[in-house]
């Protein structure tokens, strides 16, 4: 498979890698996929106390897009608020990164990781959403 | 990128021998007559080339050259065993049994069979990818009249016992088939004294041509065939096509090749095999998949778990092999054969094979060791299954959001 310039320059040097305090409570942990996927990311976010996402750091078992994919979400939900931060939309992550069709489903799993990540702290903070469960079936091209 | 990647994936394919190729190369400009001339002089050259070609086949595979049919690889001959005899026979039986493990142009051909009304046992094999002989024979029923199975597997390059599963075959009237393509010229096959009915061969994975195979039908006791292609009945109305001259005589040096050098070519291959191992096995959470023993010298398929085979592919982009893992059809399945070992989704995902060859160097084997060891290395820290193992976290433990 070929892939982007995107994909392989964030698959050589991804960002942010490594991980918080999963029990600090700045800080929120988004872990969508499964092993039997072939794809599991941990997102997670450090949150300021005016509601800012300051930093995030990622982990990924998965394709060289996914790993790409989650890359690059750390970086740009860095400096946004937590509902800033939630209209990022896996097509957006799609197109920067040039995916074909067989791999999109790595952007909507790096989508669904910034939510479970916002989950996880707002409701550390008493505040809940709605989250949706992450998918590993196949998009149709 | 200026340099060739490593090539450690002979069992996808292997380069034309020169010495192969320079034998075809005069049937394509001067001896380029069609085999089934028999009016003059350019075609009796070409029948005669295309005979001692047949001749160099079943010498390699202890045949009578009156056995060998040629065809265009082994997908055809798989489909010419298989659809040919199930449909001949059809009157006596309708029941087939074939492992779960098997190329997907004999399991495509099964499941074709089975539109046409025939029951096919898609067998389990145990854990090291060999099939267990009593499972076997307890999958045999009154009216199965066909097993087919490989001598050696594709992905994991076990050996199956074709002796004993063919005298089982043998002792109940049942047409014995074995897909040979990755076997021809690294294991012994003696057709004089084994009892299979139908063999399917290979060039390209023997260093010979892409597009020529072969099918050995036995002929006593005789194997009827219902063909698939018709026309002009080439091949004993087996097979009919005007007969590729220079592929046959391609095919016919390279396994000529492969008789002379079998043994010394085994012993060099494994030595790289078992150094390339030692490497890899040098780092944790390493798993060979399928049988160390009964396994051809030149595959190595291996699992390093907690890390995603197509990551870990494009980590090592400087050599050319393969992962058990189709993440990049649209399917996202692991290998179906790794699956069929009862081996784990992150095992089945997290797979390579390593196939070695002629040319393969004891350089090109080290350099792969250390590519290999700092691509998984990188990876496992990328890896958050790596991170909770190394927490003692239990990763069935927990409840993965999938489908």
């Amino acid at each position: 498979m070929a892939y982007s310039e995107k994909v392989i320059e964030h698959y050589e040097n991804p960002r942010n890698v490594g991980s918080f305090g999963k029990e600090d409570e700045d800080v929120g942990t988004g872990m969508v996929g499964a092993p039997a996927c072939g794809d599991v990311m941990r997102l997670q976010i450090k949150v300021s106390a005016d509601g800012i996402i300051e930093d995030a750091k990622f982990k990924t078992y998965g394709c060289g897009s996914a790993i790409a994919s989650s890359s690059l979400v750390t970086e740009w939900v860095k400096g946004k608020t937590l509902s800033e931060a939630l209209d990022i939309k896996n097509t957006e992550i799609a197109e920067e990164l040039a995916l074909p069709p067989v791999k999109i489903h790595c952007s909507i799993l790096a989508e669904d990781a910034i939510k479970a990540a916002v989950a996880d702290y707002r409701a550390k903070h008493g505040s809940t959403t709605e989250t949706e469960t992450a998918i590993c079936a196949p998009v149709a091209p | 990128m200026t340099t060739q990647p490593i090539y450690l994936d002979y069992a996808a394919t292997t380069p034309v021998d020169a010495r192969v190729a320079a034998k075809m190369i005069p049937y394509l400009t001067e001896l380029f007559g069609n085999p089934a001339s028999r009016s003059h002089a350019y075609g009796w050259a070409a029948e005669e080339a295309v005979e001692i070609a047949r001749e160099q086949v079943a010498a390699l595979v202890g045949a009578d050259p009156k056995e060998i049919v040629w065809t265009s690889g082994a997908t055809e001959s798989n489909n010419l065993a298989i659809k040919g005899a199930a449909r001949f026979h059809a009157g006596r039986g309708k029941h087939l049994i074939t492992p779960r493990t098997e190329h997907k142009s004999v399991l495509d051909t099964c499941r074709e069979l089975e539109r046409e009304g025939f029951e096919v046992t898609y067998l389990d094999v145990e854990s090291d990818g060999l099939i267990d002989l009593d499972k076997l024979t307890a999958a045999i029923r009154p009216d199965t009249i066909l097993i087919s199975t490989m001598l050696v597997n594709n992905e994991i390059g076990v050996i199956q016992d074709v002796a004993a599963i063919g005298a089982l075959c043998r002792a109940r009237g049942i047409i014995y088939h074995v897909d040979a393509a990755q076997a021809a010229g690294k294991v012994e096959i003696d057709l004089s004294a084994t009892p299979i009915d139908l063999l399917s061969l290979s060039a390209h994975k023997t260093y010979g041509p892409k597009g020529i195979g072969a099918l050995y039908v036995r002929r006593k006791p005789r194997v009827r065939l219902e063909a698939l292609i018709h026309g002009g009945g080439h091949e004993r109305g087996l097979r009919s096509g005007t007969l590729p001259t220079h592929q046959i005589v391609g095919m016919g040096e390279a396994y000529a090749l492969a008789r002379g050098s079998m043994s010394t070519e085994n012993e060099r291959i494994r030595w790289l095999r078992d150094r390339l191992w030692a490497g890899l096995s040098a780092m944790e959470e390493v798993y060979l998949n399928g049988n160390i023993d009964a396994r051809v010298p030149h595959n190595l398929n291996v699992s390093f778990n907690y890390v995603e085979g197509e990551s870990l592919l494009m980590g090592i982009k400087q050599l050319a092999v393969s992962s058990g893992s189709a993440c990049t059809s649209a399917s996202l399945e692991p290998s179906y054969v790794l699956r069929a070992l009862g081996r784990s989704d992150e095992l089945a995902h997290s797979s390579i094979r390593f196939s070695i060859g002629r040319f393969t160097t004891q350089a090109e084997v080290d350099t792969t060791i250390a590519l290999v060891t700092e691509a998984v290395a990188k990876l496992r820290e990328l890896s958050p299954l790596w991170e909770m193992v190394r927490e003692g976290i239990d990763l069935e433990s927990i409840q993965w959001a999938s489908h």
